[in-house]
């Protein structure tokens, strides 16, 4: 069981961003992205070094490039969006080697490339310089409503949970000769969600039963107090404060 | 089979029990059923004084871990009372009944939960409050007393099935309890740790209820034994009387391992004890 | 479907995070009542299994993506308000953790995808199970039809979100047709899971669904050899709620049928973009729908207007949908939450889910 320990998107480490607190390290992301988002799309300039100020952190955190490059690959589905949008959006039309495209359509794809892959790139490092513990408690001192700090603590718990169950009920299946190879099976699989369900419900109910019963009701204990000093804060919010005059000079210019 | 005297071992806990302070434990008409219609529990009477080391014992199904998650309430709603020093098992006092009711359940990865030992036996205590030197000496003590304190900062799941054991133990001995309920201690143990387990328990200066289908475990470390089945305490008596009384046994499908003979082992389990 | 930065305008965006932190409000209160020790995990499970659905993503021919979308066994496994926090807990983590769906889209990401399917189906599900015979098979075939239809009412919203504040000027009606069409697919697997997730869960853990809370029976004490049954505490006279629960069959079941109905109209309308524009046109909302740029292309039907009129219309048509979300949504909460309080039992012992009635 583990309780989330580790995820996949984590990259252990122990440089300066590792080291910051969770919380300051959420609001910093948070309040980048808002400042992204509201920066006129004609800026081009301004998401260059937007794009530089997020090197300059994935540089502190040494979180490699490709590491980096290879998670921005969740974008996938909305870049093909993007590439089709000059064609399909309406407007003023211009030819670009033979095809005729929307200016409006290219702005907006822009738009959205820009500012959904800047998006994209801060939670990435977010997520690979914060543990999933920590996120949570992040999420509490933040003053999230506790219901949905634990529900998104079961969550990740059952993430685990789930996981194990379907790898063993794999392996039960493929022991008994059953190898999904097509869509002639799927029946099977679909019938194996709803086991699923119950099966990793029923592991959960007793880990959580463990926990009720030593006293656990609702919210984490606190064991190791979580505080931010005045330096880490200013650490940390140095990237928004950095972006957002980035986002006033592309509004003045 | 009378010539078993098993002396008490905790101060102040012959059997059967009478004594004028609060029993541990005290559970009168206990009924349940389940939601989905099936009932497990017909009405379930006995108590445990202060002190006591008791087995309940029972074949498959007979309601054993329905009554455990009654003991701090997280099932209820049926009928009966369940009493712990005192204090009735009900909303009002849910928070100290589960500090005084340590269950320390089969699975000791359905209990670890935490990333190192040390957060995972600090769980409860600072789930009732307790922080800082305060907190870190109630877990220290913990470990000790199973003898796990050298593995503090270690991962749980990265110990031996044996050594989980006993890290559960130890986050449900660092609240303190009233009572100690174990569900199948000795079940999936090597004979060595099954050995260290039995110590440490015996160590331990708490009132104890253990439920298992390891009989000869029960005899070895608990005077007093209960049956419970088909939903009902059919038997509570001496554990060696029990053991030794074979139609009894059949009737509520209990069988003693091949070649075990109660009435040897329990004068020498006395000893022991 | 999930919106990503940039997307959406921040005007829009704002507002529609205004929106949705007063429905996880409202459902936070809500929850409270439908939560408890025993159901909490449950809840994370639910939103675990809606994490692990919502990665399977089909790539989708007009170039959105599109996924399964869990809003119903949320809400048919823990109930409406806590389906909502689910959900929306959902959408949270995959923002910060996989990046899916914009931080500042989150709201948009929470209207569409939290509240829209979780009410829809709720409403959907509610009203089936009361109509149906108190059977199992029946809570599977609601379940179904629950989450048929909240898939293509969650795009419907997106496509009326998209229509007040899209940064991009694809007409409304090719992101409505794309969007639909492909979620009505996606709805029926939405539907095959649900269903059987549901019923496997109601065959060997009835007590875990919300939406499905079966009748009390007798505890029974053995004395001897013989079963009599336990003295009365206070269990809930099952006859004694017939006379009023007629009446509010109907009401609720009027309440059900009329928003069904309104998810199939406005689910045929948008999905034909020409009947969209003639809803549109013989209600005046496009009224101020000027020139068509491109007459001779195929698009010239539909959708080629100067884009502030677009925005004015789809605006209106945004607002009154919101509108009507809203208002019955509130009446679906205010409904549950009335006929909740009218059966609690008096004898409520801690968590059992036995006193579930």
């Amino acid at each position: 069981m583990g309780a989330g320990h580790a995820h996949r998107l984590y990259r252990h480490g122990h440089s300066p961003v590792h080291a910051l607190p969770p919380h300051t390290k959420l609001a910093a992301a948070f309040a980048f992205v808002v400042v992204v988002v509201s920066t006129p799309r004609e800026a081009m300039w301004a998401f260059a070094l937007y794009a530089v100020l997020l090197a300059g952190v994935a540089y502190a955190a040494r979180v490699p490039a490709g590491f980096l490059l290879k998670r921005l690959l969740i974008e996938v589905p909305f870049v093909a969006f993007a590439v089709l949008m000059p064609f399909v959006a309406e407007g003023e039309r211009v030819d670009v080697l033979g095809l005729s495209l929307s200016v409006n359509g290219l702005w907006g794809a822009w738009n959205v490339l820009a500012k959904g892959t800047l998006g994209v790139a801060a939670s990435v490092l977010l997520a690979s310089t914060t543990e999933l513990r920590e996120l949570l408690l992040g999420l509490q001192r933040l003053k999230l409503p506790p219901l949905l700090v634990q529900i998104a603590s079961f969550m990740i718990r059952y993430g685990d949970v789930i996981t194990d169950e379907m790898r063993r009920m794999r392996i039960a299946r493929e022991s008994r000769g059953f190898e999904a190879s097509g869509v002639r099976h799927w029946g099977v699989l679909a019938k194996s969600a709803g086991a699923l369900f119950i099966r990793s419900y029923e592991r959960g109910e007793r880990v959580h039963l463990a926990m009720v019963s030593r006293g656990y009701a609702g919210s984490m204990p606190v064991i190791d107090e979580v505080t931010a000093s005045r330096a880490q804060w200013s650490y940390a919010l140095a990237l928004p404060v950095a972006a957002l005059a980035v986002c006033l000079l592309g509004w003045v210019l | 089979m009378g010539a078993v005297t098993v002396p008490p071992v905790a101060p102040g806990s012959p059997v059967p029990a009478d004594t004028p302070a609060p029993a541990s434990l005290e559970v009168a008409g206990l009924a349940f059923a389940y939601p989905d219609g099936h009932q497990a529990l017909f009405g379930v009477d006995f108590r445990i004084a202060r002190g006591e080391r008791v087995a309940l014992l029972g074949p498959n199904g007979a309601g054993k871990t329905t009554l455990v998650l009654h003991l701090n309430g997280i099932l209820g709603g049926g009928a009966g009372t369940v009493t712990v020093a005192g204090m009735p098992v009900g909303k009002r006092h849910m928070a100290e009944i589960r500090r005084q009711v340590g269950i320390v359940f089969q699975d000791p990865d359905d209990q670890l939960f935490m990333p190192t030992v040390r957060e995972d036996v600090a769980f409860g205590p600072a789930a009732a409050g307790l922080k800082g030197p305060e907190l870190e000496e109630r877990v220290d003590r913990a470990l000790a007393l199973v003898g796990m304190a050298e593995f503090k900062d270690r991962p749980p799941h990265h110990l031996s099935f044996g050594q989980r054991r006993r890290v559960a133990v130890a986050t449900v001995l660092a609240m303190e309890p009233e009572i100690l309920v174990l569900d199948e201690p000795s079940s999936n143990l090597d004979p060595a740790s099954r050995r260290e387990l039995a110590d440490i328990l015996r160590a331990l200066d708490v009132t104890v209820l253990m439920v298992t289908h390891d009989l000869p475990y029960a005899l070895e470390l608990c005077p007093r034994a209960l049956i419970l089945s088909e939903g009902v305490i059919a038997a509570d008596g001496r554990t060696g009387e029990l053991l030794g009384d074979e139609e009894l046994m059949r009737a509520h499908r209990l069988e003693l391992p091949f070649g075990f003979d109660p009435r040897a082992v329990s004068s020498g389990a006395a000893e022991r004890a | 479907m999930h919106v990503p930065d940039g997307f959406i305008d921040a005007p829009t965006s704002a507002a529609a995070g205004v929106i949705a932190a007063g429905a996880v409000a409202v459902s936070l209160r809500g929850a409270r009542r439908e939560l408890d020790e025993r159901t909490a995990p449950l809840a994370g499970l639910v939103a675990a299994f809606i994490f692990a659905v919502q990665m399977l993503n089909f790539p989708v021919a007009a170039g959105t993506s599109g996924h399964l979308l869990g809003g119903a066994l949320a809400a048919i496994l823990v109930g409406p308000y806590t389906g909502v926090l689910c959900v929306s807990v959902v959408l949270l983590m995959q923002g910060i953790l996989f990046a899916d769906g914009g931080l500042t889209a989150l709201g948009v990401n929470v209207i569409d995808m939290a509240l829209t399917t979780t009410v829809v189906a709720y409403a959907v599900f509610r009203g089936l199970v009361k109509v149906l015979p108190r059977t199992r098979r029946s809570v599977t075939v609601a379940s179904f039809a629950a989450a048929v239809l909240s898939v293509p009412a969650a795009a419907c919203v997106f496509t009326l979100i998209y229509a007040i504040g899209g940064t991009t000027d694809v007409s409304i009606g090719k992101v409505a047709t794309a969007m639909i069409g492909v979620h009505v697919l996606i709805g029926i697997g939405e539907a095959v899971i649900t269903a059987l997730t549901v019923g496997a869960v109601i065959a060997v853990r009835p007590d875990l669904v919300h939406g499905a809370r079966g009748l009390r029976q007798r505890l029974k004490l053995r004395v001897g050899d013989d079963l009599v049954d336990v003295p009365d505490t206070a269990p809930v006279p099952a006859a004694a709620r017939t006379g009023r629960v007629s009446r509010r069959a109907v009401w609720a079941g009027g309440l059900v049928a009329s928003l069904v109905l309104a998810g199939f109209v406005s689910f045929y309308a948008s999905a034909d973009p020409d009947g969209l524009e003639k809803v549109a046109h013989d209600k005046g909302i496009d009224r101020t729908a000027k020139e068509h740029a491109s007459a001779d292309s195929p698009l010239a039907d539909y959708g080629v207007r100067n884009i502030t009129d677009a925005r004015l219309s789809g605006g209106l048509a945004g607002v009154i949908g919101v509108g009507v979300t809203v208002v019955a949504g509130t009446g679906v909460f205010w409904a549950v939450r009335r006929r909740r309080d009218a059966d609690a039992s008096p004898a409520s012992l801690d968590t059992s889910a036995a006193e579930k009635v």
